[in-house]
């Protein structure tokens, strides 16, 4: 007879001594874990009932804001704790992220501060409606406070440049000494000159807002009150191309990893992702917000987009997706007017019309902080179950769910009635004539294309 | 490769998903050589059989350790007696008939608890761990602890003989003479159903460990499959010519063994419903259990009989055992251990099966040599993760999956009811209704004057009339929608008789 029985010896199993861990040997026959489905889907719904319950995106607001409203956010590439904003009554405020306090602030221009921008040199860079550009040191570690503690202060104050017209927008050059700013005409200048190097205007319209792009550093955009957007090259000292759209743009934003992709925020209550090397449809819309949507701004990782809209709530949308992932709102927050990622994409700021500074987590149940190799474990464990069977209805529901100020949530569903009856009239009319022709989504806003000969 | 969808991109999605899947099955596969343990086997060489070894001769050639798993408890007085292993298989749970409770650790012989509850033991259950036991006693079920305290009494349970527990559901459910089957949530004390099976006193009850659905032998020779949303069974199965005597589900969920009273000893294949094969017992088997290596002990008088037919037909026994002027009450394998623990009259008898365990347990799952910390871990991450009631069905896949029918078939029975137009015929009945504006047309009037049982030649002929009338509205009715007439397929041969 041969014969043999199974004998485990209890020495390989228990631990000996008190310190010693116990050895947990696996076995991965599936008949020995029964349900791994329903365990796994049991598991996912307790993961996104927690997301929910840790869902605390409001941090908390910056010092004691300003005391107009918050029109400009100016965010240092190359640093991550410091930020500058610009309000409604020409005062910047510098401002340190770690203990959320004010370092200094300072009367910069009579009238609205419209555009704030850090230069390559640590310098910022502000222009408002008063026709002038104002350049101050205040990126300097050596600085002192008092120094900037009295309004309508001069000491910091670098170089003044004089404009012919009240100006609404500028940005910087990636690394060159040049800027841009927008106002009546758009112009091109440099830190080292005071007058403009060029004048790039095509069309006599209002620019509204212009952006340089980060990384193919001579490109330009801008958008001007006649619902257009530009395209220019600095190296041909020229515009490129121009897109008239349906509604006015209020923001640009360019993607920082995909060179050639920018978002826009349109009048129309809805933001658009553009490819510039083909303009004759946006290659995403980003809907859900109802009212015009006043500023869009792209996470460092080009993988998000944050949106604040005139219907004072901020959305945060996936950068291929058509609805917003979260909504963001306050009972104190009025018309947002700004919004910012943060360098390390992990925060969001906004900017309103009541005039505080308030800082969001960019995912709402994330926590800073270190976190134990469990935890983390634990959390990607949780996040890879979530998108396995995020198409559960359950799941879905509770995932989607927010709570939506009344006013947002009454208008949304009118607006959503509004598209439903435009929509089966289009279709109708359609169905009703010879030869109109079905216009996608995507290209219903464009009315026409132009190319700088 | 294949193609998902015409989406590029979900297609894209779809194809990483796959190979990713066919990537931890393979990877899953390696680790079975960082398994530790090897299975028991037993072997003849020559002209041995298996089935012929005695109990002393295997106590011989094994190991101590495992030779020291072999005992008898000589109980006399309280028997016959049923048992139950912990989960983990290292607590022992035994019941004696007239009243003899006890809970002990029976590698080391440690007695937890032991109760005389001077009534009738009809069934003993442990549930999740060892430190909580459940008893069907004369009337109610008890749930007693582990030091023999008396925690609850369902008296929702009336009658019990019969106690099974879900351990991821974490359900206790019981049957017995009234024929009710029962669910109770032992974690939130509700009771969660309970299904009327009007088949009488149930004779047998055992879980599926695969899909949690109970399977119940009744007296007319049908085994049931029930889960907790539906009130009705999910199937019946006529397993047997008389009543069902004991079944059991191996734990993979595909096979399932069932003795009935006709001496038969049938092997089913659950997945669709069909008999493998048919072996008989000499006399009424009293209890079949099934290995997790898939070896099926079965207790006929005196008598254990371990069958190694899952896989293939067998002609002799695997092996043999025999308790002198006893009757085997209940055997049960113990989890991974090649150990078959056997109640029985005269007290537990413990016999040593090679090959009948699973070797190589999961630790992350079910500890046999889990610490009282790692104990109180695992019960509140079980908890946690409690699966609901409803999600009992047979295919316990169906969770997450895709329903690949079309939409129209997909619709609830309630949907399709609505979607189904009704019976053509009726539809033309309530049409060809001839609008009643009074009751005085001059045929109507003419046969209410006539209404009397009296048949005469005018009533027939009005009556005719009527008929030729409603044949007229039918074909005008007809002839309107476009109703091609009924062909009379007998309009040639006996159309002259009309």
């Amino acid at each position: 007879m041969k014969i043999k029985t199974i004998s485990r010896s209890s020495d390989t199993y228990v631990p000996v001594r008190n310190t010693q861990e116990s050895s947990l040997p696996r076995n991965l026959d599936p008949s020995l874990h029964p349900f791994e489905r329903a365990r796994e889907y049991t598991k996912a719904l307790t993961a996104t009932k927690l997301e929910r319950m840790f869902a605390q995106p409001f941090i908390g607001q910056l010092g004691n804001g300003h005391r107009d409203g918050v029109y400009s956010i100016a965010k240092n590439f190359r640093t991550v704790n410091r930020i500058a904003t610009g309000s409604g009554d020409g005062v910047i405020k510098y401002w340190d992220l770690t203990t959320r306090d004010e370092l200094y602030s300072f009367k910069a221009h009579y009238g609205m501060c419209s555009g704030l921008v850090v230069t390559p040199t640590h310098k910022l860079l502000s222009c408002g409606h008063d026709k002038t550009i104002k350049l101050w040191k205040v990126y300097d570690e050596n600085f002192e406070k008092e120094e900037y503690e009295s309004e309508s202060s001069t000491q910091g104050l670098e170089k003044t440049f004089l404009g012919e017209h009240a100006f609404q927008s500028l940005d910087h050059h990636y690394n060159d000494t040049l800027f841009v700013t927008g106002g009546a005409t758009i112009n091109l200048w440099d830190v080292n000159r005071s007058r403009p190097v060029s004048d790039l205007s095509w069309g006599a319209d209002n620019i509204t807002t212009v952006r340089f792009n980060q990384t193919e550093t001579s490109v330009f955009a801008s958008a001007g009150s006649d619902n257009s957007l530009i395209l220019y090259d600095i190296r041909t000292n020229s515009p490129t191309q121009k897109i008239k759209t349906s509604m006015r743009s209020n923001a640009l934003c360019w993607n920082p990893m995909e060179a050639y992709v920018f978002a826009s925020a349109s009048e129309d209550h809805n933001a658009y992702l553009w490819d510039m090397r083909n303009m004759s449809r946006s290659i995403n819309v980003f809907k859900d917000h109802v009212s015009a949507v006043m500023d869009v701004d792209f996470s460092p990782t080009g993988q998000e987009i944050v949106t604040g809209s005139y219907d004072k709530t901020i959305r945060i949308f996936g950068y291929r997706k058509g609805h917003s992932r979260d909504i963001y709102h306050t009972k104190r927050m009025q018309h947002v007017f700004i919004t910012k990622f943060s360098m390390d994409s992990k925060y969001i700021f906004s900017g309103s019309d009541e005039g505080n500074v308030r800082l969001w987590r960019a995912k709402a149940n994330e926590r800073a902080g270190p976190k134990s190799t469990r935890l983390r474990n634990k959390l990607e464990y949780d996040e890879k179950l979530k998108e396995r069977y995020g198409n559960m209805p359950e799941i879905r529901r509770i995932q989607r769910h927010r709570h939506l100020p009344a006013v947002v949530k009454k208008a949304g569903e009118i607006k959503r009635i509004e598209i439903e009856s435009q929509k089966r009239r289009e279709n109708n009319e359609r169905r009703h004539s010879k030869n109109k022709q079905y216009k996608s989504e995507r290209e219903k806003h464009i009315v026409g294309q132009v190319h700088k000969q | 490769m294949a193609v998902y969808s015409k989406d590029r991109k979900l297609n894209a999605n779809l194809k990483r998903l796959d190979q990713q899947h066919k990537d931890a099955v393979r990877s899953a596969k390696n680790t079975e050589i960082l398994l530790q343990e090897d299975a028991g086997f037993l072997e003849a060489e020559g002209m041995e059989k298996t089935y012929k070894f005695t109990q002393d001769s295997i106590v011989k050639e094994v190991d101590q350790a495992t030779a020291n798993k072999r005992f008898e408890l000589k109980l006399e007085e309280f028997g016959p007696y049923t048992l139950d292993y912990s989960r983990n298989g290292r607590d022992l749970l035994i019941g004696g008939k007239k009243g003899h409770v006890a809970s002990f650790d029976w590698r080391l012989g440690k007695l937890d608890c032991e109760l005389h509850l001077n009534e009738t033991v009809h069934a003993v259950k442990y549930l999740h761990n060892n430190q909580y036991f459940a008893v069907a006693q004369k009337k109610y079920v008890f749930i007693y602890d582990k030091t023999g305290m008396e925690l609850h009494r369902l008296k929702q349970h009336i009658d019990s003989t019969l106690l099974d527990f879900l351990p991821y559901h974490f359900l206790l459910t019981s049957a017995g003479n009234t024929g009710f089957l029962k669910y109770h949530d032992v974690s939130t004390g509700e009771l969660v159903a309970e299904h009327r099976t009007k088949l009488g006193p149930t004779q047998c009850m055992r879980q599926n460990p695969w899909n949690a659905v109970m399977h119940l032998g009744h007296a007319n020779g049908q085994v049931t499959l029930w889960s907790p949303s539906m009130p009705t069974p999910l199937a019946k199965i006529l397993a047997c010519r008389g009543p069902v005597r004991a079944l059991a589900v191996n734990r993979d969920g595909r096979h399932m063994v069932v003795a009935g009273a006709d001496k038969t000893l049938k092997l089913w294949d659950i997945r669709n419903f069909k008999e493998i094969d048919s072996y008989y017992t000499p006399t009424q088997a009293n209890t079949v259990d099934i290995s997790d290596k898939g070896l099926v002990s079965v207790g006929w008088g005196p008598h254990i009989t371990v069958w190694n037919f899952l896989k293939s037909h067998q002609n002799s026994p695997y092996m043999n055992h025999m308790i002198p002027s006893s009757q085997i009450q209940t055997t049960r394998f113990v989890p991974f251990e090649d150990i078959l623990g056997c109640g029985h009259s005269k007290g537990i008898s413990s016999v040593i099966v090679p090959g009948a365990g699973e070797a190589n347990f999961d630790a992350l799952e079910v500890n046999p040599y889990e610490t009282a910390k790692q104990r109180q871990q695992t019960e509140v991450l079980s908890l946690l993760n409690k699966l609901q009631p409803d999600m009992i069905t047979l295919d316990p896949n169906v969770i997450g999956s895709v329903d690949k029918r079309a939409p129209s078939k997909r619709l609830t029975a309630k949907d399709l009811a609505e979607l189904q137009p009704s019976q053509p015929g009726q539809e033309i009945e309530k049409k060809i209704k001839p609008e009643v504006k009074g009751k005085n047309s001059t045929v109507r009037k003419a046969k209410r004057k006539l209404r009397q049982n009296v048949i005469n030649e005018r009533a027939k002929r009005i009556e005719r009339a009527l008929e030729k009338e409603k044949l007229l509205r039918k074909q005008k009715h007809d002839f309107s929608k476009g109703i091609q007439p009924e062909k009379d397929v007998l309009e040639g041969a006996l159309g002259r008789f009309k």
